[in-house]
C-alpha cells in the first residue's frame, strides 16, 4: 500500500519483530497474529465468497481467497444440454449482469453456424447490453459507498436500478433473468411507449448522479479513505489479465467495444473512459463516468433503434440444431471488463465444451490476494468492492 | 489538500429528506408488464399433447399426463402438459416451441398456497385465477420461429411438360432439400399413432438428418415393405395430423420416405436389411392377390421363414397399385423395385391364376398350411341413374386397368367424369393426357356430389388436374345420362346441397330447381368400388361370417371365421395402400401365431 491510514502504535513490544530483511514472519504460536474469516456472509463480500485474513492488530498480513460456495457446474451442465437448452441457464452464470452471458453464448453459436442476425435484433441486443451495464453500475456504486459507510447512496441507486429493471421487464418479460437474446436473434421489439419511459428514467438517473457526485465523490471522508488506496500497478495489467475499468483507471484504454467492435457499437459515438491514478477513488470515478457514458449511449441507441423488422434469423430447428464443428471465442465489454465465451463444437447437437471467461476470476482471486496485504481491516471491504467482482462468474 | 467544497458538498443529501418516497405501497398487487413471463396458461382444446414443450424444457419441469375429459384420438395424444413450479425457470421456451400456440404465460406472478404439491399443476385443466388474463408472454411474431413452418418445395414438371405423357410429375428431393425438410420435424410422434402401419416416422426422418439412409431404410422396412410406393402415393394421414401443420405446413413425410427409398440402390437392399439368409420353417402359405396387403403379408411371412406363393389373376404384380394408379404418379420401375425385393426373399408369384377357376380355395387349403386373401375392390360401382347401361358409359377402374394392360381405350373429344375421389382424379388426368395425344386439346369435366371443401380427393390432385386443363365442377348430383342411339349426349345434374346427414350418414339433399347439363360424348363413373367374392363357392360363403354390409368379418389377427383363412386389404379396411400394408403385416403375425400353435 502506498499510504497508511492509521498511525503505528509507537510501542513495538506488542508487535512481532521484523526479520533481517525488514519483514515480519507469521508465527501463530506467538499469539500475536489472528486469523479471521471475512465472508461469506459479510456484506462487503459481493456474493458468496470469503477471505481468510491473517491479521496483525488491524493490519492484514496475509490473505487467502476462498471460492466455491455457489459452484453450480454450468460448464459441465451445458455439455449435457442441447444448445437451445443452454440458453435458459447461461444467464445464471453472472446473476447481477446476465445479459452478457446470453449475448456471448448466442454470438459464439451464430459465428460457428454462420448465422447473420437481423438489423433490428442487433440494435435491441446493443440496447439490452447497455441497459445491463447501467443497472450493474448502479448496483455497484451503492456497494462501493456502502462498504465505506455511506448507506444513502445505495438507497438512491438501487431505486434507479429498479427503474431500469422495470424497463427490462417491459422489454424482455423478466426483471433479473431476462432470457431475451437467444441464438439467432431476440424475443421481442420495443413495446409501445418504451422510448418515452426510458428517456424519463435516463433523465432521473442523470439528475441523481449529480447528487451522487456531490455526496460521494466530492466528499472529504470518501476521498480520505480512497485516494491513494489500493493502487493497481499498470505493469500488473497483462500478467494478471486485468480488464475493464480496473485497467482503464490505470491509464490503459482497454475496451472491447472499441478494440474489437461488435453489434452496433461502430455506429455509436463514444470514447473509453480512462483514469490515471489507479487507486480506489480513480476506479470509482472511472465507473461513475462510464455509467454516464452508458446513459449517453442508450440515448444514442434509442434514437437509432428501428421499431419494426425481423427479430430472429432463420435457423435450423432448435430441437436438434447441430452446430458445425469448430471453436470460437466471443467477447463483450461488461461493467467488470472483458466477458467471453469459448465454445467448442464437435458437430453434434450438444456443445463439446464451453468455457466462460468471467472478468471477476482474474480480479477477485490472485489480484485481490496481492493487493490486500498490508491493508487495514476496515478497508478490506472497500478495496474488494472497488475491483467490482461477482463471485458467480468465478464459479461456472 | 482539503477543499472546503468536499466538506460542504455531502450535505446535498439532506434535500432528499423531503422527497416523495419511491417505494410501491402495495407490492403484492402490482401488475407486471404486458410481456411478463408469469404462470402458465394452456388452451386445452387447442393443445394436442405433442410434447414439444416437454422435450425442450431443460429443467424437466414439464410432464405430459392424462387429463379427464381429453380423449386420445388421431392427431391428439390425449395427454396435456403438467408444469412443476419447483423446477420451472419461466424461460418460456415451451411457449416458443408450442406447435399449436395453445401454451402461453400470463403476467400473474404471485401465488400463495399451503400445500407444496399444488405447485405441480396442469394449466388449463385446473382452474386458476389467471386463466382469463389477456396479458402475458406469447410466442413473438416478427420472424421469430424456433423451427421452420415452411415446407421445402418439391420440384415438379410444369403442366405443359406433363400433360401429354405419363412421365412422373414429382421429381423427388435432393439431399440438401431432404435434410432441410427433415430438420423441421419436432419428433413428437403424433404421426406414428395415426399411421395405419405405425411407421417409425420420427426415426427415419432423424436418419435423414444424420445422413444415415441405410438406417432409414431399416426403419422403413420394420413396418412397411413398399416404401417406394408409399413414398409416392400414400394417402399420408401422418401429414394430416402433423403437429407442425397446425401453424405452418405439415412435414412432407411422404416425400422424405421416398427420398430414403430412392437413395438406397435395390441391389444393396438385402445387405442393408440383413436378409441375405433366412431360416426356413418348412411351412407354406398361399396368398391370393399381389396387392399391397398380399405383398406385405408375403414379405413378413418370408422374413419369418414361411414359403409363400402368391396367386395373381392379372399378368403383373401390384394389384391396384399397378392397375389403378397412373404411371405419372407411380412409375412401374419403382413399383418393380419394391416387388422384386420381396420376390428376392423367396416369394413366388403365379400369374394369370384365377381362384375358383384355375384352382379352388379348398385345393389351396389342402396344399398350404394357411391362406391369406387380399383381393381388394376391383368392381366399379354405378350411379344407376338412367342411361348408365349405355355402352359409352364406362367404369374408371376398368379404363385404368386397360391403360396399363395396353388394351385399346376409348377416348372421345368431350368426356365427363362422375366422382370426387382420387380414382376420379386419376381417370380424369389419364384421359386428359390421352385426349391431348389424340386431339391436341383437353376437354374433360369432372363433377362430384361433394362440394369442393369436402371432396375426398387429395387437394394437390385437384390442383394438378386443373393445371392440366381439366375442369372440376363439384357439388352436383347426377340425374340422367342423356343418350341418342349409340351416342351419349351428356349428363343432367342438379345442385347437391349436402351429402351427409347430422349423423354423418350418406343422405344427399338436392335442390331440384338448380339444374345443369354437361354435354359429353362419353361418361365415366368413378364413385367407388365394390369387392368381387365370386371366387368363393356358395358352401364356403355360408361358413364365413360376414357383417351386415357384406364384408368378411375378421379378428384382430385378420383371421376369418374359417381358421386357416386370413383376409386383409381394401376388402377389409381401407381403401388405401397403407391400410393394406398394415393389414398384411398384422395378418402375417397372426398366421405365424396360428401356425406356431397348430
Amino acid at each position: 500500500m502506498s499510504k497508511k491510514l492509521l498511525k503505528w502504535n509507537e510501542d513495538r513490544t506488542l508487535f512481532p519483530e521484523k526479520n533481517s530483511e525488514g519483514k515480519i514472519d507469521v508465527d501463530y504460536d506467538s499469539h500475536k497474529f489472528m486469523k479471521i474469516w471475512h465472508g461469506p456472509q459479510h456484506p462487503g463480500i459481493t456474493g458468496n465468497m470469503s477471505l481468510e485474513l491473517t491479521l496483525l492488530g488491524d493490519e492484514v498480513m496475509d490473505c487467502e481467497t476462498h471460492v466455491g460456495y455457489l459452484h453450480r457446474g454450468f460448464e459441465k451442465l451445458m455439455e449435457r444440454r442441447k444448445y437451445i437448452q443452454c440458453f435458459p441457464i447461461v444467464c445464471r452464470v453472472a446473476v447481477p449482469e446476465p445479459d452478457f452471458n446470453e449475448y456471448c453464448f448466442a454470438s459464439a453459436m451464430e459465428e460457428l453456424a454462420g448465422i447473420e442476425v437481423p438489423e433490428a435484433a442487433e440494435w435491441l441486443r446493443t440496447l439490452v447490453l447497455e441497459m445491463s451495464r447501467l443497472q450493474s453500475f448502479l448496483a455497484w456504486i451503492g456497494g462501493q459507498a456502502g462498504s465505506l459507510g455511506q448507506g444513502i447512496i445505495g438507497q438512491w441507486t438501487i431505486y434507479l436500478r429498479d427503474l431500469i429493471l422495470d424497463r427490462f421487464e417491459e422489454l424482455t418479460g423478466g426483471r433479473i433473468y431476462h432470457m431475451y437474446m437467444l441464438p439467432g436473434g431476440v424475443r421481442g421489439l420495443l413495446p409501445d411507449g418504451f422510448r418515452e419511459r426510458m428517456t424519463q428514467n435516463l433523465d432521473d438517473i442523470d439528475k441523481f448522479m449529480k447528487d451522487v457526485k456531490k455526496v460521494m465523490f466530492d466528499n472529504y471522508v470518501f476521498k480520505k479513505r480512497t485516494v491513494g488506496m489500493g493502487v493497481i500497478d499498470p505493469a500488473w495489467i497483462n500478467p494478471f489479465g486485468i480488464t475493464g475499468p480496473n485497467a482503464r483507471a490505470a491509464g490503459v484504454a482497454k475496451d472491447v467495444r472499441k478494440d474489437n467492435p461488435y453489434l452496433k457499437y461502430p455506429e455509436l459515438d463514444f470514447e473509453p473512459v480512462v483514469g490515471k491514478d489507479s487507486d480506489i477513488y480513480t476506479r470509482a470515478d472511472v465507473r461513475r463516468r462510464d455509467l454516464l457514458m452508458t446513459v449517453d449511449l442508450i440515448r444514442q441507441i434509442m434514437a437509432k433503434i428501428p421499431d419494426k423488422g425481423d427479430i430472429r434469423a432463420k435457423t435450423p430447428n432448435v430441437l436438434h440444431w447441430k452446430v458445425p464443428a469448430g471453436e470460437t471465442y466471443s467477447r463483450a465489454e461488461c461493467t467488470r471488463g472483458e466477458y467471453g465465451y469459448y465454445m467448442v463444437s464437435d458437430g453434434t447437437e450438444y456443445p463439446r465444451r464451453i468455457n466462460v471467461r468471467g472478468p471477476s476470476y482474474t480480479h477477485a482471486v490472485a489480484l485481490l490476494e496481492k493487493m490486500i496485504v498490508n491493508a487495514n481491516i476496515a478497508d478490506v471491504a472497500g478495496l474488494m468492492v472497488s475491483l467490482h467482482t461477482y463471485p458467480p462468474e468465478i464459479e461456472r | 489538500m482539503t477543499k472546503l467544497n468536499d466538506i460542504l458538498s455531502p450535505f446535498t443529501a439532506w434535500k432528499h429528506v423531503v422527497r416523495e418516497p419511491v417505494t410501491i405501497k402495495d407490492p403484492l398487487n402490482r401488475e407486471a408488464a404486458d410481456r411478463y413471463r408469469g404462470f402458465h396458461k394452456n388452451d386445452i382444446s387447442e393443445c394436442i399433447g405433442c410434447g414439444t414443450c416437454e422435450s425442450i424444457c431443460q429443467n424437466a419441469a414439464i410432464d405430459l399426463v392424462p387429463v379427464d375429459g381429453v380423449e386420445t384420438k388421431d392427431g391428439d395424444s390425449g395427454l396435456r402438459p403438467r408444469v412443476d413450479y419447483g423446477r420451472c425457470c419461466w424461460c418460456g421456451l415451451c411457449v416458443d416451441v408450442c406447435t399449436t400456440n395453445s401454451l402461453s404465460l400470463s403476467n400473474e406472478y404471485t401465488w400463495v398456497d399451503e400445500d407444496p404439491d399444488n405447485f405441480r399443476f396442469v394449466p388449463g385443466a385446473e382452474n386458476k385465477s389467471w386463466d382469463n388474463r389477456e396479458k402475458g408472454y406469447k410466442k413473438p411474431g416478427n420472424g421469430y420461429e424456433l423451427y421452420s413452418p415452411v415446407r421445402e418445395s418439391m420440384e415438379e414438371l410444369e403442366p405443359e411438360q406433363r400433360d401429354q405423357s405419363f412421365i412422373e410429375i414429382v421429381q423427388g428431393y435432393s439431399k440438401e432439400q431432404a435434410e432441410k425438410e427433415a430438420d423441421r420435424c419436432v419428433e413428437c410422434g403424433i404421426c406414428v399413432a395415426t399411421c395405419p402401419a405405425h411407421m417409425g416416422i420420427p426415426e427415419y426422418i432423424k436418419a435423414i438428418r444424420n445422413d444415415d439412409l441405410n438406417e432409414g431404410l431399416r426403419v422403413l422396412y420394420d413396418t412397411n415393405p413398399l416404401p417406394e410406393i408409399c413414398g409416392r402415393i400414400c394417402t399420408h394421414k401422418c401429414e394430416t395430423v402433423c403437429s407442425v401443420g397446425h401453424h405452418g405446413d405439415p412435414l412432407s413425410i411422404r416425400w422424405l420416405k421416398r427420398y430414403i427409398a430412392d437413395q438406397n440402390p435395390a441391389e444393396e437392399y438385402k445387405k442393408i436389411l440383413n436378409t441375405e439368409t433366412l431360416q426356413p420353417t418348412g411351412k407354406k402359405v398361399a396368398i391370393i392377390g399381389s396387392g399391397p396387403s398380399g405383398l406385405s403379408a408375403a414379405h413378413y411371412l418370408a422374413l419369418m421363414g414361411y414359403q409363400c406363393t402368391i396367386y395373381e389373376k392379372l399378368p403383373a404384380a401390384g394389384g391396384m397399385m399397378r392397375f389403378g394408379i397412373p404411371e405419372y404418379r407411380l412409375p412401374y420401375d419403382q413399383l418393380d423395385k419394391d416387388i422384386n425385393y420381396i420376390l428376392s426373399l423367396g416369394v413366388e408369384i403365379k400369374y394369370n391364376m384365377t381362384i375358383g377357376k384355375d384352382i379352388t380355395l379348398e385345393e389351396l387349403n389342402k396344399q398350404y398350411d394357411a391362406v391369406f386373401s387380399g383381393t381388394g375392390l376391383h368392381m366399379g360401382r354405378s350411379t344407376r341413374v338412367p342411361g348408365t347401361d349405355h355402352p359409352e358409359v364406362y367404369q374408371a377402374v376398368d379404363l385404368l386397368r386397360d391403360i396399363v394392360l395396353g388394351n385399346e381405350v376409348p377416348v372421345k373429344e368431350k368426356i365427363v367424369v362422375i366422382g370426387g375421389g382420387n380414382v376420379a382424379m386419376d381417370i380424369t388426368r389419364s384421359l386428359a393426357r390421352l385426349q391431348k395425344q389424340k386431339f391436341g386439346k383437353v376437354d374433360m369435366l369432372t363433377t362430384s356430389l361433394e362440394s369442393e371443401d369436402i371432396m375426398p380427393a387429395d387437394r394437390e390432385e385437384v390442383i394438378e388436374a386443373r393445371e392440366e386443363n381439366a375442369v372440376i365442377d363439384p357439388g352436383w348430383g347426377p340425374v340422367e345420362i342423356e343418350t341418342e342411339g349409340d351416342k351419349v349426349k351428356g349428363l343432367h345434374v342438379v345442385k347437391c346441397l349436402s351429402v351427409f346427414d347430422e349423423n354423418r350418414r350418406f343422405a344427399p339433399k338436392f335442390d331440384e330447381e338448380q339444374k345443369k347439363f354437361f354435354p359429353a360424348d362419353m361418361v365415366v363413373e368413378s364413385i367407388g368400388q365394390g369387392m368381387d367374392l365370386s371366387y368363393l363357392s356358395e358352401e364356403f360363403k355360408e361358413q364365413l361370417k360376414m357383417d351386415p354390409r357384406g364384408r368378411i368379418l375378421v379378428n384382430d389377427d385378420f383371421q376369418t371365421s374359417v381358421d386357416w383363412l386370413f383376409a386383409g386389404g381394401d376388402m377389409i379396411q381401407g381403401p388405401d395402400v397403407i391400410h393394406g400394408i398394415a393389414n398384411g403385416h398384422k395378418a402375417a403375425m397372426g398366421i405365424d401365431k396360428y401356425l406356431s400353435d397348430k
